[in-house]
């Protein structure tokens, strides 16, 4: 196996990552037994509860990644890293600033401000942003370990909305590209994975599926299945139908 | 008695009481202490739309046309409260339970009011802590305060609601800072609602440890508000319609809406609540929103008053397009509602559920009778731990707090 997903100087052999949101002790043990999940997301504000420590419900060998929710500038998502990493969380930190109720779509701007900020505390910074290259760019110069570009509006299990954009930051930036949110089947996943993505992160559609353990498995599969197909290297997919008789027939040597 | 009979008992309390008051002072006019936004076009807004509205206008197929819809509109919001959506009710509690899952996935809120003082220099005739009624009133000092929410937090709960009745005098902005420094040591998160305040007195509060202010604006039409709200500072409708934008203006991060479904038209008064609660979301992007939906519920010295032609099947109606106009919005449950109607309603519209509620004052400590009389009668009275075993029974999971105090 030397197909592995390094996020600052991390290595993984999994390329699911549980997303936060939705959490559940089962859904964790789903994601890490039959996902494969080496990466759990979880919100600070969901950690920093009296009752019963969530961290205990995280598996041994697992990597913490908290993240900054509840955030509404850079300023903000400085604090709540800092307090993530008080509760003993680790360095890694996904930046998720959002000053919009409606959508939650994130602000690119604080985002890659954020990101400068913590990577000079010592953070490993991954964040979650709207696929904009030149955002993007930012963050890497901001001293991001990962980007994580939003499929599609959170929670809306609508796939790639934004693929071509994303496809554009899997082409320019030479840092792994995660997808985050939005992702609704293990066929999106798939899609994505083929396209050329490093890993997918997933939560709301294996949280309400029917059979949680049977979503986890079927996910794992399909982001195998996109991981393998990408590294093949997928066959040449014309936009265009090819003409029959060449336009440059013509041309005598 | 019948239908028609508790409404007509419904006026004439309200008649009776306007006969016996009359110099009535000028209900549109602020009070010398209260602030004006006058850069704000909220509330005109608010209003015209709710006299605009119409609801006998929509039909079967308007109704259809915005449950089809991604982003329904304010008229898309029209319709699913119209009487024409009362057959597609189910059609409405299904979309709403989609959308519910989509954007708060298992989750369910729980959190749980206290009340520390039940003084009110207001008159509003339908409520138990009305100043003319007559009942034990009381107010905790600090240490009261403090064993309130000891025994509170011992149960498990970690966001509280501080309420007071309405009285500036008794319960003033610093001493409902202190109840909110206190809170802050017990609870994760800590939400208030207590009279309307200006700005600033917002932000001291914010700076106290609370970050979410609830105000009821009880009915949206100013002529009925002002039978039903005889004296003191409530009075003054505008200022009370203006709370949540200066409680967004004061930084704190949450604001919930809500009319006293039964007062009035509670089509034309859910119409405005969805509609004001949409125009502060579209102003201010980053204000958490949320909605209560509590009917009229029976008072200390006043056991006749119910919620009117608010039964069960409309309060549905309502929760429904609330949740499907604004999917993102919270929702909470009140315990004016059986126990068996809030357990369905969650996961399906709801987002937040109150358990271990008392609305009398210095009743949660154990063994205690508590001090002062409550606000209205609940009907379910389940504890922390009986509600938290009912959530999961419905596949659903509890979650004491989502929230980071910065």
């Amino acid at each position: 196996m030397s197909d592995k997903l390094i996020i600052g100087g991390h290595e993984f052999t999994s390329r699911f990552i549980l997303g936060s949101g939705k959490y559940d002790p089962e859904l964790i043990r789903a994601a890490v037994e039959h996902a494969g999940a080496q990466i759990i997301t979880l919100a600070l504000r969901r950690v920093n509860s009296f009752s019963g420590n969530i961290l205990e419900h995280i598996p041994e060998g697992v990597t913490l990644l908290p993240n900054t929710s509840g955030a509404r500038n850079a300023e903000e998502a400085v604090k709540i890293a800092k307090l993530a990493r008080e509760a003993g969380c680790g360095e890694f930190i996904k930046i998720e600033v959002i000053h919009d109720s409606k959508y939650l779509l994130p602000d690119n701007y604080e985002t890659a401000k954020a990101c400068e900020m913590l990577a000079k505390e010592g953070f490993i910074p991954m964040p979650y942003m709207y696929p904009d290259l030149n955002a993007a760019r930012d963050m890497v110069n901001a001293g991001a370990a990962a980007i994580m570009p939003l499929a599609a509006p959170i929670g809306s299990n609508q796939g790639q909305a934004t693929q071509s954009f994303i496809r554009i930051l899997i082409e320019e930036i030479d840092l792994p590209i995660i997808v985050d949110a939005g992702i609704g089947k293990p066929s999106q996943a798939c899609e994505a994975m083929e396209m050329g993505a490093a890993a997918i992160m997933a939560n709301t559609a294996i949280a309400t599926a029917g059979n949680i353990v049977e979503m986890a498995e079927a996910f794992r599969h399909a982001i195998i299945a996109g991981r393998t197909a990408y590294l093949a290297g997928t066959g040449r997919v014309l936009d265009r139908a090819s003409a029959s008789s060449p336009l440059t027939g013509f041309l005598q040597e | 008695m019948d239908h028609k009979e508790e409404m007509e008992m419904n006026e004439e309390i309200g008649i009776r009481e306007v006969e016996e008051n009359q110099a009535r002072s000028d209900h549109m006019k602020y009070l010398p202490d209260m602030e004006i936004l006058s850069d704000s076009d909220i509330q005109e807004k608010v209003i015209r739309a709710m006299e605009d509205y119409d609801y006998t206008r929509y039909t079967a197929s308007d109704v259809k046309r915005a449950l089809e819809k991604e982003y329904l509109s304010p008229d898309d919001f029209g319709a699913l409260l119209s009487p024409a959506a009362e057959p597609f009710l189910e059609q409405m509690a299904r979309r709403a339970t989609e959308e519910t899952q989509k954007h708060f996935g298992n989750s369910v809120l729980l959190f749980t009011p206290l009340y520390i003082s039940n003084y009110c220099e207001n008159y509003c005739i339908y409520c138990g802590f009305n100043c003319k009624n007559k009942i034990r009133r009381a107010k905790l000092d600090e240490d009261g305060i403090r064993r309130e929410m000891e025994a509170i937090a011992k149960t498990g709960m970690e966001e509280v609601l501080i309420l007071t009745g309405e009285s500036k005098k008794m319960s003033d902005v610093k001493y409902i800072g202190r109840a909110c420094e206190i809170a802050h040591e017990y609870f994760k998160n800590v939400g208030v609602e207590v009279y309307p305040m200006n700005t600033d007195e917002y932000a001291y509060i914010h700076k106290c440890g609370a970050d979410y202010v609830t105000v009821f604006q009880e009915t949206y039409d100013s002529e009925r508000y002002e039978q039903l709200h005889l004296a003191g500072h409530k009075r003054v409708f505008p200022y009370r319609l203006n709370a949540q934008e200066r409680a967004v203006r004061g930084g704190m991060r949450g604001v919930a809406f809500a009319a006293l479904l039964g007062l009035s038209d509670f089509r034309k008064d859910a119409f405005a609540v969805g509609n004001h609660a949409y125009l502060i979301q579209r102003k201010y992007p980053h204000a958490e929103i949320s909605f209560s939906c509590p009917r009229l519920r029976p008072i200390i010295n006043n056991d006749k008053i119910n919620p009117k032609d608010v039964h069960e099947k409309q309060l549905l109606q309502v929760m429904c397009a609330y949740r499907i106009f604004m999917p993102f919005a919270g929702i909470t449950i009140s315990t004016r509602e059986r126990a068996g109607f809030r357990d369905h309603v969650i996961g399906m519209c709801a987002t937040k559920i109150s358990a271990g509620v008392s609305t009398g004052i210095g009743s949660h400590v154990e063994g205690d009778e508590g001090e002062g009389d409550s606000q209205f009668e609940i009907s379910d009275g389940r504890s922390l731990a009986e509600v938290i075993e009912a959530i999961k029974g419905r596949g659903l999971q509890p979650v004491l707090n989502d929230y980071v105090f910065i």
